[in-house]
Parts: structure tokens; sequence; C-alpha cells
């Protein structure tokens, strides 16, 4: 039975998760596993005031769908569906939501981790930090320069290509 | 045969469209051009990105593509600094 993907969205609103959750919900399922990415306070002891997600969006919803479609073919679960929201984000809110259901748990929670994963690795949206100290900075995975401040550029290492 | 030049455009996201200051940029390149001439002629037209350089990702037509891939006569072209989404 192949797995149906209800939803593979990016959103301005605040995500509903429990539109998402009930969306996976199938007696098939004996699992049902949910993953939220909230905005957090603190990241190496400096702390955020908000964060702004970016998408380039029509390849953002394509990708998103095709990281949920490679995880549906890796592993025998029922549905998995996820939604990331973009704009202004405050402490505390639901910058994405994944859910997934399957038969067993093992497979289940594999999926919904490979999920976030890969989501992170490629989905085309980009973070970037409103700092209470007043500095806003893009998040740059590589930890290479991103943005122009002299203290980034002195940190700076080969950017991998 | 056609070998000139024609100005493609690159919608920028991010980081890159915040170095440029533009959403979009037209690049000139010639026909057959490849992912790597194009990422060579921004880097060349755009000194702000020579900073991403090697880093940069470019997507043709919503895809993700290698620099020894072609790009087609009408596509669309992206180019963006890596993801940072979830």
């Amino acid at each position: 039975m192949p797995t149906e993907i209800p939803f593979a969205d990016v959103t301005d609103e605040p995500l509903d998760v429990n539109r998402l959750l009930e969306s996976v919900r199938t007696p098939d399922a004996g699992a049902v596993v949910v993953f939220l990415g909230t905005v957090r306070k603190t990241t190496h002891g400096r702390e955020t005031d908000s964060l702004t997600y970016e998408a380039y969006r029509s390849m953002a919803v394509k990708e998103l769908r095709r990281v949920l479609e490679g995880i549906s073919r890796e592993w025998p679960i029922c549905r998995i569906a996820a939604e990331h929201r973009v704009g202004d984000l405050q402490l505390g809110d639901i910058a994405v939501a994944i859910a997934a259901s399957g038969p067993h748990r093992d497979e289940t929670f594999t999926a919904g981790r490979a999920a976030i994963d890969r989501i992170k690795e490629s989905v085309p949206i980009w973070k970037r930090e409103h700092w209470a100290d007043g500095e806003i900075e893009w998040v740059d995975p590589t930890g290479g320069v991103l943005n122009d401040s002299a203290a980034q550029q002195a940190k700076s290492s080969e950017v991998p290509t | 045969m056609n070998s000139m030049p024609r100005d493609r455009t690159v919608l920028l996201f991010a980081a890159a469209r915040d170095r440029v200051g533009e959403p979009s940029v037209a690049v000139p390149l010639a026909p057959e051009a490849t992912v790597g001439d194009l990422r060579a002629a921004l880097c060349e037209t755009f000194p702000s990105l020579r900073a991403l350089g090697g880093s940069l990702l470019i997507a043709i037509d919503e895809h993700y593509v290698s620099d020894a891939d072609v790009i087609p006569e009408d596509a669309e072209i992206a180019c963006f600094p890596p993801v940072s989404g979830g």
C-alpha cells in the first residue's frame, strides 16, 4: 500500500498540529509520532529575541514533498505529513511540524527522525536570528561566512563546496 | 548558430539576496552554459557573493543540480546560501 502524504506545505499561518496529527491517523497504524521544531530561547549562551524564516516557496513545497516521498520509500510507514511556517516567529512558536504513522513504533520513530534531518538538509528555507543584543544574522549551517560583521569573518573557515 | 551570450534571470534568496541587494539579477550566459559557468559569472559580476563562493547552492527548475549540468533554455534559475530551515 503506498504511503499517503496528506500535507507537505509551507505556510505563513501558525501551524495546526492537531490537523496534521489527525491527517496521519489510520486503523493500519499502531504507532503515531509527532515532531515539533520550536523557537528556542538560548543558543551557545546567546539569547534570541525572535526568528524570521524565509522560503523559496515554490521549490520548498516540492522539496518537502520529495523528502517525505523518499522517507515513505525507505520505511514501511502508513502516512507522513509535514508543514513549515515562515515569517516572524516568537520564542516557543512552532516552526516545523511532522506527523508520521506506521504499523510499529520502530520504523515510525525512525521515519520521523529522518524526516526532520532531511528537511533541515535540503528544503530551501533560511532562518534569521534576531538576537536579544540587537544583532541580526542569517544562520549558517556550514560555519562559514554569511554575514558581513567583522566577528563572523574573523572566525570563518574553509567553506565546503 | 547563435552563440552570443544572453541575459538570464537568477533569483536570489536570503543572505545572497541581501549581499547583492536585489531579489533577482540578470547574468549574461552563453547558450549551453553550465551551472559551473553560472557560478563563476555570478561571483565575477557580484563580488559580494565571492565569500559565499563554493557554498552557494544553485537550483534549476526547482531542483538541485551539479556544476557540470547544462542550463536549459527557459529554466528558472535560483541561487542561495546553504539552507537553514527546520
